[in-house]
């Protein structure tokens, strides 16, 4: 395959990646008015359309016509830069996942050399480029507090700071369990080490990374600053902290951020600990003889086991109360990064006494 | 293709480099030297360090330039005062740079032992890196842990409330 060829290719994957990717933002936002709805005995948006499902068009459509305020003080050029930031990480973390089957090629099956189709970038540091983009993700947060000229800001993007680099810590940690069951950082090849007898090789449940799983799901509410941790965006403290003065399409951007950086973690969560877009029947359905259905059915599945993990981001908002900032900072330094430590050394036990 | 890719991120690099010095804002400074990490960490990438060029952007660029960007922040520090600068500085110093820079190539150029590396070597994975810094690096790898190790203890006697409040201190974080 020539250059000029895998250049075509991959940008075309990369926009229909990243419509489906915005589709899906826009989406997770109804879904989560609705399930919150729902879980507080009401029905979220019914107007617009059916099931309210042309509720995120409206918004979009309101978004691009609000008026676009920018305060007088601000620091122009990071106040329009860490936006651009927070949904450029948030949408690059994508490119690493892999979404499908990767026998699939443009062609039909892929032969050595070609590419794959349900991948963007295949890179044997996948574990690190997620880690890598999430880091670089916080500056979106802080260089929009600062820049806004406004205290309450700045304190809620220095909360917020503090809080994402304390999470950073536990999410990598928790990862080294299931980096040292595979042997590799390629989230292709993690995933296809889990794929041997359904949905008892996963790495959650025989691959005994489950507390490695609890750290790590706890440690993704905190990145994504979504309830119990989110305190930094508390209306009744911080008036919405550091994008309080933001509006309409910049503000929009970091909510597409917010969601976006959610399913990224849902999907980096499923590769490694749910086995990705493996079916939990395993061997038990031989491989279909038609190439769509080959390469539809792990689309699927990974869709369906990202949707769990959405549904449990939002069950969680709609439950517990929020925690207090020493109470979180706590949780983060003293619980969950001496039980990931725990995790790797038994790990690495079990893995040299087998 | 290499060679275009290697130019264009060592200018970065160096533009990056060159800005920091020129700002005026220490903001400005601390995001230049943001550009300079992730230049590097290409850089690493396009010789075949995979392993090296992610740590480069998550230790560097994402760890240590938050926290210069935290202090800038908390600090406030607004633009620093321009002087004319000395006269010293131009009469010595830039020579001085010259015969430097020049000392550095010819040492690095004409040095027997240290081994090749150019841009279209095949890529080490972080296997092998793992596997030369346990084995052959191995005391390197132990004395820098305990000298990360002395920096912590450093950070935290240094940070310590003092005898008087440490009482209060302590009642006031009992929640977990």
């Amino acid at each position: 395959m020539t250059i000029w060829q895998f250049i075509l290719w991959s940008v075309l994957k990369v926009a229909v990646v990243m419509t489906v990717f915005l589709t899906a933002v826009a989406y997770t936002v109804l879904l989560e008015r609705k399930l919150l709805g729902h879980l507080q005995n009401r029905w979220g948006p019914t107007r617009v359309g059916p099931f309210g499902l042309l509720q995120p068009l409206v918004d979009g459509a309101k978004c691009f016509l609000k008026e676009d305020i920018i305060p007088t003080g601000v620091y122009r050029p990071l106040y329009l830069l860490a936006p651009v930031i927070a949904l450029g990480c948030a949408l690059t973390l994508f490119a690493v996942v892999p979404f499908g089957e990767p026998d699939v090629g443009p062609f039909g099956l892929v032969k050595p050399g070609e590419m794959h189709l349900f991948q963007i970038a295949d890179v044997n540091i996948g574990v690190l480029v997620v880690l890598g983009l999430t880091s670089m993700g916080v500056y979106g947060v802080a260089l929009a507090g600062w820049s806004s000229n406004n205290k309450y800001a700045l304190l809620g993007s220095l909360r917020t700071t503090a809080q994402l680099i304390s999470y950073e810590l536990a999410l990598g940690l928790s990862v080294v369990g299931v980096v040292m069951r595979a042997g590799t950082l390629n989230l292709r090849v993690i995933v296809e080490h889990q794929a041997t007898r359904g949905f008892l090789t996963w790495n959650i449940f025989g691959g005994l990374q489950l507390l490695a799983f609890c750290i790590y799901v706890t440690a993704a509410f905190a990145e994504t600053n979504r309830s119990p941790f989110d305190l930094p965006e508390a209306e009744s403290e911080l008036t919405s902290g550091y994008h309080t003065e933001y509006s309409s399409m910049k503000f929009a951007l970091f909510f597409m951020s917010e969601y976006g950086n959610m399913i990224n973690v849902g999907c980096v969560a499923t590769l490694l600990f749910l086995g990705g877009w493996t079916s939990p029947f395993g061997d038990l359905i031989p491989p279909p003889q038609n190439i769509f259905i080959h390469a539809l059915f792990p689309i699927f599945w990974f869709v369906l086991k990202v949707f769990c993990f959405l549904f449990l981001y939002i069950w969680v908002r709609g439950t517990l109360p929020r925690f207090r900032y020493d109470q979180f900072m706590y949780l983060g330094w003293r619980w969950l990064i001496p039980l990931a430590m725990l995790n790797i050394v038994v790990t690495s036990f079990w893995l040299s006494f087998r | 293709m290499h060679i275009i890719m290697f130019f264009l991120f060592a200018g970065f690099c160096l533009a990056g480099a060159i800005n920091l010095l020129i700002q005026s804002h220490p903001i400005n400074s601390a995001l230049s030297l943001i550009v300079v990490m992730t230049s590097l960490a290409v850089l690493y990438l396009m010789l075949g360090a995979e392993f090296l060029a992610a740590a480069q952007v998550i230790v560097y660029a994402g760890a240590i330039m938050v926290l210069f960007t935290f202090v800038v922040m908390l600090l406030n520090a607004g633009k620093e005062a321009r002087t004319r600068g000395s006269h010293a500085a131009w009469v010595v110093g830039f020579p001085a740079v010259v015969v430097i820079l020049a000392v550095l190539a010819t040492v690095i150029l004409t040095a027997q032992g240290l081994g090749t590396a150019s841009v279209n070597n095949g890529i080490t994975s972080a296997a092998e890196v793992g596997t030369v810094l346990f084995t052959e690096l191995l005391l390197p790898f132990e004395v820098t842990s305990v000298l990360i190790l002395i920096a912590i203890l450093g950070a935290v006697a240094l940070a310590r409330p003092s005898d008087g409040e440490r009482d209060t201190h302590e009642e006031g974080t009992a929640g977990k």
